[in-house]
């Protein structure tokens, strides 16, 4: 079977771990095997039905008040020990913080390698092969693990949900103990953004901000564009970070984050090739810069050639009455 | 304090990546290679505890003897020993292999770290996984992907990034620890600590004297095939009136594109 482990944050199952769920149970389809997840929390069971949806035959339950707040050692602890009991062939992770941070302690815990961050899984010759980003997309690896279970980690947004099959399923309840004194580590405190925006990682469309931009007031006009959308994050270009206009956790590239967004708008980004590593992935790339030579035109499906400062409000006013329709 | 940082020679991230297909590894040559930029702010952060709370920074990378030359520019930064443990076979993406051999330089070389630090990932294999591997094997309690550190006597207090917000993680030294951007800004090398690093011999340590048998390191990840993205065509360039041409962009946006 193929497990897919569902992280939960705020008392939901988050979306990145129904995608991993939902390639979870299309590779199983392919190999002829069953589609499992697995729930670690203090009170998850009750979730186990949006598993059952998307065709998962069995929901592991991992309940008990330790599971509470999320440690990677005691989360650790719950994976590998449903991994003991239920012998997946494979175990995939949502490549999200808490799965880059848990799936490489499950890994050492097991004996195993992990494929990290993948963008597509395929079946060969029977067994699973992995394709993953290497510097940043710059260049892809394809692999296969040599180890058993096979574990990784999904990116966000990359793998389709499945369609709902509305089925039920069994749920198998796991008691898995943390000895005491064994954690010493804990979450003390989550502390959300204020602003409530999604990450740039999560987004459906990013729009980001670079030197063009001359200076942090016009972040404002890229957030007001951003606003247009359902699911849109404000990114940014190293030198825009780097000149203290806005955050780092809004930082596309290299140094940055890896975006695949349906569509990514790159508002006076020159595109040095840091850049254009962290972006190229997204479906639709849209640029508006006002010098014609610059490299992010090469790369974009569709450019303004222009001042920012005046193309920024024309579009943001067109895409608020496209949207409206 | 006794801090141990660890560090991993990169291509620079403005390289333009090559591959050569017959071996299926990256082309080397006309590479600029660097410290791994995440790994920097973790040097940097383990200087910077040090003048604060005194006590010794160890600088250790894994890899080939070309790795002397980032070790070197720790030095020069200001660590206090480095060490180089010898690895001779080409990048394997395999983090559990590198996790065992650096767990093992802790418990044989590196006795008595109270801290363990690292960048979030390296640039380059993107793998992101070697520095909880370590600490799992260690059995130590992690923060990844950590913007601000705090030392309080034997506890240590990390905000780490989550999507959307931070998590606040306490943890009871030693622990592992990796760094975000943000953490800081890392100083450049002095003149005289440049002078300095040149003069000093760069200990190395071999796998086998690690305890590691010939058999016992090969890679459980196996390299289907290693190759660039298709390039990006260009696409349609509006000019002109910036309200015609934001029309037109909605307009293909929508009608050709069907992506709003």
């Amino acid at each position: 079977m193929i497990a897919a482990y569902l992280e939960v944050r705020d008392g939901k199952i988050k979306k990145s771990s129904l995608e991993a769920l939902s390639e979870a149970r299309r590779r199983a389809a392919e190999l002829g095997v069953g589609t499992v997840a697995v729930l670690v929390g203090a009170d998850v069971a009750g979730l186990a039905p949006a598993a059952f949806a998307l065709g998962a035959a069995k929901v592991y339950v991992i309940e008990n008040p330790v599971y509470a707040d999320y440690s990677p050692q005691s989360y650790a602890l719950a994976l590998a020990g449903f991994a003991g009991e239920a012998k997946p062939a494979a175990l995939f992770f949502a490549a999200t913080a808490m799965g880059k941070d848990l799936a490489p302690r499950v890994a050492a815990r097991l004996g195993v390698a992990l494929a990290s961050d993948c963008t597509k899984v395929a079946v060969k010759d029977g067994t699973l092969e992995f394709t993953r980003p290497i510097y940043a997309g710059k260049a892809f690896l394809s692999l296969r693990l040599k180890t058993s279970p096979k574990l990784a980690t999904l990116r966000p947004n990359v793998f389709p949900l499945a369609e709902s099959v509305g089925g039920s399923g069994e749920t198998v309840r796991l008691e898995i103990a943390v000895p005491e004194g064994a954690i010493k580590g804990r979450v003390a405190e989550v502390l959300k953004e204020e602003s409530a925006e999604i990450d740039v990682t999560e987004a459906d469309v990013v729009v980001s901000g670079g030197r063009g931009l001359k200076g942090p007031e016009a972040f404002a006009l890229l957030r007001g564009m951003a606003a247009v959308f359902p699911r849109a994050a404000v990114g940014a270009s190293r030198s825009a970070v780097d000149s203290g206009w806005i955050g780092h956790q809004h930082q596309v590239g290299q140094t940055g984050k890896t975006v695949s967004p349906e569509l990514y708008i790159a508002v006076g980004i020159s595109g040095a090739i840091q850049h254009l590593a962290g972006m190229s992935s997204s479906k639709y790339i849209v640029a508006v810069n006002k010098d014609p030579e610059a490299p992010i035109f090469k790369v974009a499906d569709y450019g303004i050639v222009g001042d920012l400062f005046e193309v920024v409000p024309k579009l943001t006013e067109e895409l608020k009455k496209a949207l409206a329709e | 304090m006794n801090i141990c940082v660890f560090v991993k020679r990169v291509p620079d991230t403005e390289s333009r990546i090559r591959i050569q297909h017959e071996t299926r590894t990256i082309a080397e040559d006309g590479l600029n290679f660097v410290i791994s930029p995440y790994d920097e702010y973790a040097v940097e952060e383990a200087l910077r505890l040090k003048e604060s709370k005194g006590g010794t920074v160890r600088v250790v990378s894994v890899g080939r003897d070309e790795t002397v030359a980032i070790l070197r520019k720790c030095l020069a930064m200001g660590a206090d020993e480095v060490l180089l443990v010898k690895d001779g076979s080409p990048e394997t993406y395999d983090g559990l292999r590198t996790a065992r051999i650096i767990a093992r330089a802790v418990e044989r070389r590196l006795a008595g770290a109270d801290l363990l630090l690292f960048g979030r990932q390296s640039v380059g294999a993107d793998n992101s996984q070697v520095p909880a591997m370590v600490a799992e094997l260690l059995g130590l309690p992690q923060a990844t992907v950590v913007t601000k550190l705090e030392i309080d006597g034997a506890s240590a207090t990390a905000l780490r990034e989550i999507e959307g917000g931070m998590e606040k993680v306490v943890l009871s030294l030693p622990a592992v620890v990796t760094a975000q951007k943000g953490l800081n800004e890392p100083r450049y090398e002095t003149l005289k600590g440049i002078m300095a690093a040149k003069k000093k011999e760069i200990p190395s340590v071999t796998l086998e004297e690690l305890g590691f048998g010939p058999d016992e390191l090969v890679s459980a990840v196996e390299t289907i095939g290693l190759d660039v993205p298709a390039a990006r065509q260009a696409g349609k360039i509006l000019r002109g009136d910036p309200a015609e041409a934001a029309r037109e962009l909605v307009r293909l946006l929508r009608d050709e594109a069907k992506v709003i």
